[in-house]
């Protein structure tokens, strides 16, 4: 490495060093509120432990990284490994080819048990037939509700989003909303138009559409901000997940709108708007549940030959309503990232 | 080792001037040509032509509440724009930017929460990793002489990584806690997140930041040394150094410059959101290199100005919510988007072809 030709890159050392030292020095400076010396602690649910055979579990899901909801799934999945002694192995790619190469992935490990989400079930078809012929039983939870079936799947733990979305616009009816704005944070993603097409199905005042940016926190707020200053007569912002339910409200107030902002799906940050009432409510399909479900049933089905639905019904595990009167028992365990 | 140094003579004869001066040529040509041949004036007049568009087809816009809007989401753009414009000018490419933002933000808001810290101790740390990122990527574009897609395309998959593993390692989930009622917060929020009252319009700080960033970045580049580096790096790595320009101080700064830009958003980002969420921020890195080429930065480098990301963020803004202003079928949101950055470029294209042409 000849350095003799790069002298002044020395130079930035020091400015690291500065900054860093400056960054050692306020060590020095704690918060008296908040952080994690507040925190509670709390163990996760835990139920005893099967003394069954170690089996082998994949979970293979749509998830993009870093999804809040989608780590509640795969908590739920885990817990249940734990309590089963299940070793349980989670891939996940919003990609439907890749998801399909993890569920390959899977097969060629010989496991015990598959449980896969169906977003794009036509994609997976195949793989799924093949686990089918290496006698490894496939359950699937979260999405393709409609799907499993014709698939083959041999049990199904999710929520109807359609079913959800009019529960969700009944409850808007109730609440005398006129015009609701359905804020869709991934174009072309099925389940998240199957809950704007589920409201707008009982919804009996008008409900409109706006696109967002999921991965651009600004975007999304001025975007809702603009769809507000554009059409004032909204008097509800539905969104369809906790992080940009948030960021909805900043949006409402940006605005100067009056509207209230309702949501699909939970996390700990929201159940706190929901006691605040600066969100109305939410529903829940339950994630944790799903993840936990979906693991059990291979369990029970390997030692006990068991099947939820009997294999002709799903099992549904929303929708459940959160507002203002039952929130202080979801933030429980919200506060834990698991419900 | 020395990957960069080919077999090339240490000098190299710049190409010749050609009879420019010979021919009557020399004398000035008249300000309004001098004055469109600018780097910034196509992308000037496709902005100005996108706002009287929207101005026409949207009635909400007029409304300055709603021009507020548009400059805070070109704002959020524009603050990383203008370093990576910089950088293209300098040669260089930047691909990590959009999910270092969210690395920096992640880095702020752990630290502050895990340590229970005041949130500035936080926002220190997030500076240095940031400078950091930005000083990892030009030294490995410097040292090893790779492409700058490459390197930072290593660096953007990396982050990504990083972001998510580490915030679920340390918070358990994959968003980080509410800092929001942390020392310092407010404070913060003040600096990175506030809004002034302009005339009854609530006009955030992002907006005055990113005028001032861009002001800073058009001085230095027009007026000091360093900028005066900055264009003969991306115009001629080998003669600029033959002429004793410190090329690889000026490279791996351009990239801490971009590392500083992140830094600031992310900062917007936590203060103004309370939490992060580790996956965001993907994507992103192209819309800002978009407003820098929109902005009339080469790809090429060597050729580019300051002032022209802030026309160029500022088309992506105006265009983005004057799509929701005008309240268009949003089923077509995206492909409007791209039809009328497209037609923007071309009017910038067509400006620049016509008064640069002889």
């Amino acid at each position: 490495m000849d350095r003799s030709s790069h002298p002044r890159s020395r130079r930035l050392v020091p400015v690291v060093a500065v900054a860093a030292a400056a960054a050692l020095t306020l060590a020095g400076c704690s918060s008296s509120s908040g952080g994690k010396k507040s925190e509670e602690g709390g163990g996760n649910a835990s139920a005893g432990k099967a003394t069954t055979p170690r089996m082998t579990v994949a979970l293979v899901t749509h998830q993009a990284p870093g999804d809040t909801f989608w780590d509640i799934v795969r908590k739920g999945a885990q817990a249940a490994a734990d309590k089963d002694n299940i070793k349980l192995i989670y891939s996940a790619d919003p990609n439907a080819g890749t998801q399909s190469n993890l569920v390959q992935n899977a097969i060629d490990q010989k496991v015990d048990g598959i449980a896969v989400t169906l977003a794009k079930p036509d994609a997976l078809k195949g793989v799924i037939g093949k686990a089918k012929s290496a006698n490894i039983p496939v359950v699937g939870l979260n999405s393709g509700l409609s799907d499993w079936k014709k698939l083959g799947l041999m049990e199904f733990f999710g929520q109807d989003e359609t079913v959800a979305g009019e529960a969700l616009g009944n409850k808007l009816n109730a609440l005398g909303s006129k015009k609701a704005l359905c804020v869709i944070q991934e174009q072309g993603n099925v389940g998240l138009t199957q809950r704007c097409d589920g409201v707008e199905k009982t919804f009996s005042g008008k409900l409109e559409r706006a696109y967002v940016n999921g991965t651009d926190a600004p975007s999304v707020k001025s975007t809702i901000t603009a769809k507000l200053k554009q059409d004032s007569a909204i008097d509800h912002v539905v969104a369809l997940g906790a992080p940009i339910a948030l960021i909805a409200v900043q949006s409402v107030g940006d605005a100067g709108s009056k509207a209230k902002v309702a949501t699909f799906d939970l996390n700990k940050e929201l159940t706190g708007a929901i006691s605040k009432g600066t969100i109305e409510f939410a529903v829940d399909q339950q994630p944790y549940l799903q993840g936990y479900l979906a693991v059990d049933s291979l369990w029970l089905y390997k030692n006990n030959g068991n099947y939820s639905g009997g294999g002709e019904q799903p099992v549904l595990t929303g929708p459940a309503f959160v507002d203002k009167s039952n929130v202080d028992v979801v933030a429980k365990f919200a506060a834990k990232g698991t419900r | 080792m020395r990957m960069t140094q080919h077999a090339e003579p240490a000098v190299k004869t710049p190409p010749a001037p050609g009879p420019k001066g010979s021919d009557g040529r020399t004398a000035e040509r008249p300000l309004m040509v001098r004055v469109l041949a600018r780097p910034e004036v196509g992308v000037f007049l496709g902005a100005v032509a996108v706002y009287v568009f929207f101005l026409i087809a949207a009635p909400p816009v007029r409304d300055g509440s709603s021009m507020a809007n548009i400059l805070y989401q070109s704002s959020t753009l524009g603050i990383v724009t203008i370093p990576v414009a910089l950088l293209m000018i300098g040669g260089e490419f930047d691909l990590s930017a959009g999910v270092g933002v969210i690395t920096s933000a992640l880095t702020a808001s752990m630290i502050s929460y895990q340590l229970t810290m005041n949130v500035w101790v936080g926002v220190i740390a997030a500076l240095v990793v940031s400078l950091g990122i930005g000083f990892f990527n030009g030294w490995m574009v410097v040292r090893t002489g790779l492409p700058s897609f490459l390197v930072t395309l290593g660096t953007f998959l990396i982050l990504q990584g990083v972001n998510l593993a580490v915030t679920k390692m340390v918070t358990g989930n994959v968003a980080t806690d509410d800092i929001s009622n942390m020392d310092g917060f407010d404070q913060a929020r003040k600096v990175f997140a506030s809004s002034f009252d302009i005339g009854g319009v609530q006009v955030k700080i992002t907006v005055f930041w990113w005028l001032l960033f861009a002001a800073i970045a058009s001085w230095v580049l027009l007026r000091t040394k360093y900028g005066n580096w900055t264009f003969a790096v991306g115009g001629n790595k080998e003669s600029a150094r033959a002429v004793g320009v410190p090329v690889a101080f000026t490279k791996i700064s351009l990239f801490m410059l971009v590392g500083f830009g992140a830094w600031f958003v992310g900062m917007h980002q936590l203060f103004s959101f309370n939490t992060v969420q580790s996956g965001e921020g993907v994507g992103i890195e192209l819309i800002y290199i978009s407003g820098a080429v929109i902005g009339g930065c080469l790809l090429t480098g060597g050729y580019g100005s300051a002032i022209g990301p802030v026309f160029g963020a500022f088309m992506f803004g105006m265009v983005q919510q004057g799509i929701v202003y005008a309240g268009w079928n949003p089923d077509w949101f995206k492909a409007f988007l791209g039809v009328m950055l497209l037609g923007a470029v071309l009017i910038n294209l067509w400006v620049q072809r016509a008064m640069t042409r002889r």
